[in-house]
């Protein structure tokens, strides 16, 4: 694989799941338990989709990539690269959270290695990102300590949670195939020293909230790959449906 | 000589164009303006969003655009400054004042990062207290938080620090 290509997949996959998770936090508008987590969802929800926007537009700009809205609108499941953890219907309140604990703090240290990255389009951006994803860590961090610590009833929710989201969190560092050139290019350090950089950075929040961490046993691979669950081509006709109406309008 | 004036004339311009989100707040006092040339073409202004996903951006872009082809008539182009990130020191100290009488506490001065503290330890824009809390780390628009104060009892929204 040559380097343009392994770093377009690179982009790829990390704006599929912005892009997936902001629609996935979307659906919480409305629905949140509070006000203020509606209005977090919902603010997490145009965060992440400005940042998938962002990411289409360098492989627009930099690859001559299709226009970005017709990119995220307009492909099928299989040319998806993200995670089966993205994918997944918001569920319960606590999987949302649990889900969004551990997805904002893998896109920190994603993007906290990219503001180095050799690349120069991606270090910029990742910049900016990392700056603004601290107040999702810190939304996450929060209500998952308080939650865990707020009687056994909310802990045990939280742990169950926590069980059913970790194999497949650990399907973000699914390695990909030219994973070797983008480390030795200095695009970013690769999955596994991502994963490694992830665990350190949220075992004292699990161990504040008194959790327990399971073994990361069977990560949940496939989406980088285009094999996707059943859940990604519903969302994507939803997500579509009023673009595909006249994909040449202008909004 | 003809240059000076006119750079004058279209920051004397920028001044007029206010914030959609934030009307009290002029795109200049923002730090959202990053350089203006004057050329045989017109006037080149480059611009940064506070936040990546601002959906106000093509807006006040085009705010930019009319304001100052409207009082230098002369074509001018607006784009977005790719090699300038914003952060929240670019607010000018009047403009945190301007904030303030808004009724949203401004952004404490950061170093170069962010504390979880400086976002909590945040003074109170109506009554001056700082017994106060955060309610959430999201707000109305994107660059705003939400704060609650003890003293007054009232709710109150505060521009985010970001590094």
């Amino acid at each position: 694989m040559q380097l343009q290509q392994a770093i377009q997949e690179l982009i790829t996959k990390m704006a599929d799941d912005e892009l997936v998770i902001g629609h996935r936090n979307s659906e919480w508008t409305g629905l949140g338990p509070v006000m203020e987590e509606d209005i977090a969802f919902s603010s997490m929800a145009q965060d992440k989709i400005g940042h998938a926007w962002a990411l289409y537009r360098i492989l627009h700009e930099s690859f001559g990539g299709s226009d970005p809205d017709q990119f995220a609108f307009l492909r099928n499941a299989q040319d998806f690269r993200c995670c089966h953890f993205v994918e997944m219907p918001i569920g319960s309140y606590e999987f949302s959270l649990m889900r969004h604990f551990l997805f904002d703090h893998a896109e920190t240290v994603r993007y906290q290695s990219l503001s180095g990255s050799s690349f120069t389009a991606l270090q910029h951006l990742a910049g900016k990102v990392k700056g603004e994803l601290k107040y999702h860590t810190l939304h996450a961090d929060a209500w998952v300590i308080q939650l865990c610590t707020a009687g056994a009833d909310s802990r045990q929710r939280m742990q169950s949670a926590l069980d059913n989201c970790f194999q497949l969190a650990g399907g973000i560092f699914e390695p990909g195939e030219g994973e070797d050139l983008l480390i030795a290019e200095h695009i970013y350090p690769g999955e596994a020293a991502l994963y490694q950089q992830w665990l350190n950075n949220i075992s004292p929040v699990i161990e504040k909230a008194g959790l327990i961490l399971p073994a990361l046993t069977a990560p949940v691979y496939g989406g980088r790959k285009g094999q996707h669950t059943q859940y990604l081509q519903q969302l994507l006709e939803e997500m579509g449906e009023v673009f595909r109406l006249d994909p040449e309008a202008t909004w | 000589m003809q240059t000076i004036t006119t750079l004058q004339a279209v920051y004397n311009s920028l001044e007029h164009v206010m914030d959609p989100e934030i009307p009290v707040l002029s795109v200049l006092e923002l730090g959202m303006i990053t350089d203006v040339k004057v050329d045989i073409e017109g006037v080149h202004i480059k611009m940064i969003p506070t936040f990546a996903a601002c959906p106000a951006v093509d807006i006040i872009k085009e705010n930019i655009k009319n304001a100052v082809e409207r009082d230098l008539q002369m074509p001018a182009f607006v784009m977005v400054d790719k090699e300038v990130n914003w952060n929240s020191n670019r607010l000018t100290s009047a403009a945190k004042e301007k904030l303030r009488d808004f009724g949203i506490a401004p952004p404490a001065r950061h170093e170069g990062e962010v504390s979880v503290d400086l976002l909590i330890k945040t003074t109170c824009p109506h009554c001056g207290s700082e017994n106060t809390y955060l309610r959430s780390p999201f707000g109305s628009t994107l660059c705003r938080a939400l704060h609650f104060c003890r003293q007054c009892g009232m709710m109150f929204e505060q521009f985010k620090p970001l590094s």
